[in-house]
């Protein structure tokens, strides 16, 4: 690159000195993207159209399973299994839900009245991730056991007494009811609601606070009418990495609950790994996945958090 | 909440202090800005004016003393109860709402329903109304500043305070935000508290400056007064620039301190000297660069008499336009600094050239001369 560090004698044509470095640089995002690309064409693209075409087949395992285009396993599969989907809808969103109303206040916490406890408390929020998930789902176990402290807090507490009328829990038990499966849900996901929380309310200039408190808004008016409002990224963040997996999940169902609050992760896993029913388990996973798409878009949508980042 | 007329609005406070652990920033400190005034803080950062302004307002709570709307001890209340509002330091505008609603705030929260017409008056004040759909980072540095003013204004506060709010702006539209600033303020009648590091500023704006330095009020008073008769070396280095001459008192008579420095002798009014003068004792003589005026040693004859006189050697010079400035090594000061009008030039008054200065003793001033003469100088930069 001579031309770039000489003075260019002045009657030197224009258009050979700026093309060299447009042309070397044209390619470089690409280069770039390629082990991208690759990663995601072999672990993501090809196994989604397999699945896809699975979906599709019909046989049985002896004489291997050929592609017939035969969608009315779709129907099938949906309306065999659609209690399970609901209930996995309803779990997740009120995991969801149980998230938000923990993990907000916790975040608010951290983001501006922690100080120096800052970092201690963020670790502590983390430091779950150290445990293997499926250990800390059977210390769930053990939490919810049978005539355990907590089991016995809530029947004196009447709590239970609430729940049972839900059809949240069942008589004296709290293991293998549904509540069982969102407290694990709840507790697994937690972190995934605190930490992008945080980091729209951290992001939050301290003087907006001031600023309201100045014009008139009580602490809770300022709370409801700014910092609420500037944290919905965060929501709309925190909500969907809280339910996009938990609708999903199996393991919560599978250890904490019973046969009556089996979600359709435990209906694909059993189909996939012990029906061996291919076809259906590839159309349930579609149909979930399609399910949880429309819902986000929808939220997305109406939550309408585009000009706020 | 309304704007009161007469007596009684006053902003007093009375022995506010604020430290924070064993850092005061502020010192126990009486003030009284009267009702309708354009009144400055004017100070270096870290000099405590914010922090004052924010007692005011209610963001900082004072370790001692109170704080007195009118007749209305307001120490104690919060932010929100109080009838004071605040245009921030770059804005503090809501960027999730537009350029309505961030001046509807206040009144919708005092639970006004119809705000329409209150608000359309007010942006149409600070020539805004086009833009009240936008949202704040669609506005420029000068259009935000504005709405900060409207948001605050709308509320008719009975102290409109103003921390730093031209900072962020550049040198042109300052000018221009300073003379609209003080448009509003004689317009709508409220008194102006308004926090600045920019001397220029203070001094355009404001009916009272409150020069701070180290948590304390150095000096209080109209800007010439405080520019023509400073009574520290620090406001009289960081309103402008100064010369100073330390002196041995030699007589006093009458109206009229006469003083020895260097071989020569100067006088300077008696009103004019905040120090002691006591035969005998040292007093700082200060003046002004433009009240000097240099002759070449040559024509010393031709000076009228009664003007106090030094003689130096110009060190050197630079002309500016409007004005030549030029540093003259002298006995009794090392760099005196003069600004000599660019009317009739002397072509002999270059670098060199040996000149005598003087000036009419009447803007001589005279400080304690127990004070460092170069405090401030750095603060003003």
């Amino acid at each position: 690159m001579s031309t770039l560090t000489e003075a260019p004698p002045p009657l030197a044509p224009q258009a050979p000195a700026s093309k060299p470095p447009k042309r070397r640089g044209r390619f470089t995002p690409y280069w770039l993207l390629l082990p991208g690309i690759l990663w995601l064409v072999v672990f993501f693209a090809l196994p989604m159209i397999y699945q896809a075409s699975t979906s599709v087949q019909t046989g049985s395992l002896e004489q291997g399973y050929k592609v017939t285009w035969h969608f009315a396993t779709y129907w099938e599969a949906l309306s065999a299994y659609w209690p399970q989907f609901v209930r996995s809808v309803l779990y997740a969103g009120t995991a969801t839900i149980l998230c938000l109303l923990l993990g907000y206040p916790l975040a608010y916490l951290i983001a501006f009245r922690a100080g120096r406890w800052k970092n201690l408390i963020m670790i502590l929020v983390i430091a779950p991730f150290f445990t293997s998930f499926l250990i800390r789902t059977l210390a769930w176990k053990t939490i919810l056991a049978d005539g355990g402290p907590v089991v016995g807090a809530l029947n004196t507490l009447h709590v239970l007494d609430v729940t049972n009328w839900l059809g949240m829990t069942a008589g004296d038990r709290v293991l293998a009811t549904p509540l069982a499966v969102v407290c694990g849900l709840t507790y697994n996901f937690l972190p995934f609601m605190i930490l992008p929380l945080y980091t729209s309310l951290e992001r939050i200039d301290g003087r907006l606070h001031e600023a309201a408190g100045d014009l008139y808004a009580r602490p809770w008016t300022t709370f409801r009418r700014v910092t609420f409002p500037l944290s919905m990224p965060g929501v709309v963040s925190g909500t969907l990495l809280t339910f996009i997996p938990a609708a999903g999940d199996y393991v919560n169902a599978d250890l904490l609950g019973s046969t009556d609050t089996r979600m359709v992760g435990n209906v694909i896993q059993t189909q996939f790994l012990r029906v061996l029913d291919y076809p259906t388990a590839a159309a349930l996973s579609f149909i979930l996945m399609a399910a949880i798409l429309l819902m986000v878009t929808v939220y997305i949508r109406r939550s309408g958090t585009e000009d706020l980042v | 909440m309304t704007n009161q007329t007469g007596p009684g609005g006053d902003v007093r406070l009375t022995g506010i202090a604020k430290t924070y652990g064993a850092f005061t920033a502020v010192h126990p400190l009486d003030l009284t800005v009267p009702q309708g005034s354009f009144f400055a803080l004017l100070g270096a950062s870290g000099c405590g004016k914010t922090t004052t302004l924010r007692m005011i307002a209610g963001l900082e709570e004072p370790s001692a003393g109170t704080v007195h709307l009118g007749d209305q001890d307001v120490t104690a209340l919060p932010p929100y109860k109080r009838p004071v509002n605040t245009v921030f330091q770059s804005y503090a505008l809501f960027p999730h709402l537009d350029i309505f609603e961030n001046v509807a705030f206040g009144l919708r929260r005092r639970g006004l329903k119809s705000v329409k017409k209150q608000v359309d008056e007010m942006l149409d004040l600070v020539q805004l109304g086009e833009q009240a759909r936008k949202k704040p980072h669609q506005l420029s540095g000068g259009q935000q500043q504005r709405v900060a003013v409207a948001r605050a204004l709308i509320n008719h506060p009975k102290v409109l305070l103003l921390d730093e709010p031209l900072g962020a702006l550049d040198l042109k539209l300052r000018r221009q935000m300073q003379l609209e600033l003080k448009r509003i303020q004689t317009e709508v009648g409220i008194t102006f508290i308004h926090v600045t590091h920019d001397q220029e500023e203070a001094m355009t704006m404001a009916d009272t400056v409150a020069v701070m330095n180290a948590g304390r009020v150095e000096q209080l008073g109209s800007p010439t007064d405080l520019y023509e008769n400073p009574r520290t070396t620090f406001v009289a280095n960081f309103l402008g620039t100064s010369n100073f001459i330390e002196a041995e008192v030699d007589s006093k008579s009458g109206e009229e301190i006469v003083l020895k420095a260097g071989g020569g002798k100067l006088v300077l009014p008696g009103a004019r000297c905040s120090a002691p003068a006591t035969a005998g004792g040292k007093v700082l003589v200060g003046v002004r660069p433009e009240k000097i005026s240099l002759t070449h040693a040559d024509d010393a004859g031709e000076i009228a008499e009664g003007r106090n006189r030094i003689t130096g050697r110009i060190a050197d010079s630079s002309f500016i336009g409007v004005s030549t400035q030029y540093v003259v090594d002298s006995p009794v000061c090392s760099d005196f600094e003069v600004y000599a009008q660019n009317i009739d030039r002397d072509p002999r008054l270059v670098p060199g050239a040996e000149v005598v200065l003087h000036w009419n003793p009447a803007h001589t001033f005279g400080l304690d001369a127990a004070q460092d003469a170069d405090a401030g100088v750095e603060e003003a930069a």
